[in-house]
């Protein structure tokens, strides 16, 4: 028990400092970059690593640091920014549900299940073919597709303390019900979104990789990883590094990510610490 | 029992209506007139008009969809505008080059992580316990097209093992078309075994705390007769579930794998169609996987009580 209780400590440590890691990028990442990251340098095609450009360069000569150091920039952003909002509006819609019940939360979780019903990235592709790629088309598109699942986890962490007698007595002694769902109703939805909130901050990251990979999330010449991977493709024989390095850098943030959300679930959830 | 397949039934239909409307939603939701669109700049006046009363733009937006969803209902799903082919005739023939793949590597993964997890559980703490739980979690990590890039790189490139282009049909030469498969197979499976294994490991060590199990040790029955005969038979169901959403997200990333591998499928038809704005083909093929997915979490729902009877009462 010891030990395992020890791993779980450095696992969420290792998280922890990946999510802080990718705060700081997304603040300061392109400030980093020893080079402008869509600066040509068609001398330095495709070289590998060395002096001048510490991690190599792209098929146009551009410092592939450089574009890391900024797509993680691009790539944190999104995520963040994503997050805050599909956050912010299941939460409202949630809580609305949960709270005032009857024909509206009938209504609204009609809806909201159908809208889980698609495969998330679908429903984000599906946006993205309104949208046309752009940054701020992403996080709509990502925001939309995962706000359902923040919804059902607001609402059922509201159904589960609305009957409580405290809730009851708030309403009593003349607290107005907005007063009452931010006092007491809101703090019980608060473990649960967080562990969503670290699972979907993963997802995230992956949806945009993925989107961008497909040429449909952040446009060209602006680096993400996804879009760095993708135009990397024709020289895979060429120079391998420049697919495995951005790749690579997407597997360490979900795997931090992902470790943090194991360790955060044991936190939320301690009778059954370490069986997930 | 009845009475829960009916309600769970039921229960699909206003999620397909609400789904198909904003299936439709898509395509109106483009600022502009969608003829317009789907004709480009340079089209002629006489074949606008025509465009917009075959897609009966004249008529209001309710009795739009109404017909709309006639059409599906009929399995016309319109016509494509690039390929000037039905979309029905498309998407169908695409989706028997991606379920396959998709099926192949959802079993497969299944077949290996099940058995993980079991064995994980069976011996929590263990050396094995904490190799299945760091190579799942590392699996769980991993970004399947980056995943496929690398199995590319080494099997196909470098070892020069396996084809790196193209695509064979299973109806016209199921060999090779086996060979092509490995690949996009090996990076759906891999992707989707660490879910699957944690899952397991995590319903089995409840399991395997309950008085039953004791009861049956203390029956004299072997290791391996409890951990298969009632180990995994009641801590199978929310594995069972979590396949059902699995399911969903190999579905939602058909689209990138297929991309990474050059395969024909759905996904790669629906990526083609938003370069092309192709709107008819989008719809269609948002439309058929999307019902795809609720159709198989309606099954997994279905077949839930057999798993845990205690459900369906």
């Amino acid at each position: 028990m010891g030990r395992v209780f020890r791993h779980m400590k450095v696992n969420a440590a290792f998280g922890l400092l990946v999510l802080l890691a990718l705060l700081f990028l997304a603040l300061f990442g392109g400030r980093l970059a020893p080079y402008d990251p869509m600066a040509l340098d068609l001398g330095a095609r495709l070289t590998g690593p060395g002096p001048a450009h510490l991690l190599g360069a792209d098929e146009f000569g551009r410092d592939t640091l450089s574009r890391l150091l900024a797509g993680a920039e691009a790539s944190a952003w999104i995520a963040f920014t994503t997050l805050a909002f599909a956050l912010a509006s299941g939460m409202v819609i949630g809580l609305v549900a949960g709270f005032f019940r009857g024909p509206v939360d009938r209504l609204l979780m009609v809806v909201n299940d159908a809208f889980l019903a698609f495969p998330g990235l679908l429903l984000a592709l599906g946006i993205m073919a309104i949208y046309g790629a752009s940054s701020s088309g992403i996080i709509v598109a990502l925001g939309l597709a995962y706000m359902p699942a923040v919804v059902r986890v607001t609402r059922s962490a509201v159904l589960s303390i609305r009957e409580l007698e405290f809730v009851e007595a708030s309403i009593v002694i003349g607290n107005s019900e907005v007063a009452t769902v931010a006092r007491h109703v809101l703090p019980n939805a608060i473990p649960p979104l967080t562990v969503l909130a670290t699972t979907m901050f993963g997802w995230i990251i992956l949806a945009e990789a993925g989107l961008s990979f497909l040429g449909l999330g952040v446009p060209p010449p602006q680096p993400s990883w996804g879009n760095m991977l993708a135009s990397a493709r024709p020289y895979i024989t060429q120079s391998p590094l420049l697919i495995v390095l951005p790749g690579l850098c997407i597997t360490i943030t979900l795997l931090g990510i992902n470790l943090l959300g194991d360790a955060l679930r044991d936190f939320a959830d301690p009778k059954n610490a370490g069986r997930e | 029992m009845l009475r829960f397949f009916l309600s769970r039934l039921l229960s699909a239909i206003p999620t397909l209506l609400i789904v198909s409307a904003a299936v439709f939603a898509i395509v109106r939701l483009i600022p502009g007139d969608p003829a317009q669109l789907m004709l480009g700049d340079d089209a002629l006046p006489g074949q606008l008009e025509a465009l917009r009363a075959r897609m009966g733009l004249d008529k209001p937006l309710p009795v739009q969809y109404l017909i709309w969803l006639r059409d599906i209902l009929h399995g016309d799903f319109g016509r494509s505008i690039t390929m000037d082919l039905p979309v029905s005739d498309l998407i169908v023939s695409r989706f028997f080059v991606s379920a396959p793949i998709v099926l192949i590597a959802l079993t497969l993964a299944t077949i290996i992580a099940v058995p993980a997890g079991m064995f994980a559980a069976w011996r929590k703490d263990s050396l094995g316990d904490f190799a299945v739980i760091a190579s799942s979690t590392l699996l769980l990590s991993l970004p399947g097209f980056w995943l496929g890039l690398m199995i590319l790189l080494a099997f196909g490139l470098w070892l020069g093992w396996l084809p790196v282009v193209g695509f064979v049909s299973l109806s016209r030469d199921p060999g090779a078309a086996l060979l092509y498969m490995i690949m996009p197979v090996m990076t759906l499976a891999l992707t989707d075994i660490g879910s699957i294994a944690r899952m397991t490991r995590a319903s089995a060590i409840t399991v395997a705390g309950l008085e039953y199990i004791t009861h049956a040790r203390a029956k004299g029955l072997s290791e391996s007769q409890i951990v298969w005969r009632h180990g995994l038979r009641n801590s199978f169901a929310p594995t069972w579930t979590l396949l059902g959403l699995i399911l969903g997200s190999l579905l939602g990333g058909i689209a990138i794998t297929e991309t990474v591998f050059t395969i024909p499928g759905l996904g790669r038809l629906l990526v083609d169609g938003i370069y092309a704005r192709d709107y008819p083909i989008i719809q269609g093929c948002i439309l058929l996987i999307t019902f795809i997915y609720v159709a198989v979490n309606l099954l997994v729902d279905l077949v839930y009580p057999l798993l845990d009877p205690r459900v369906a009462r």
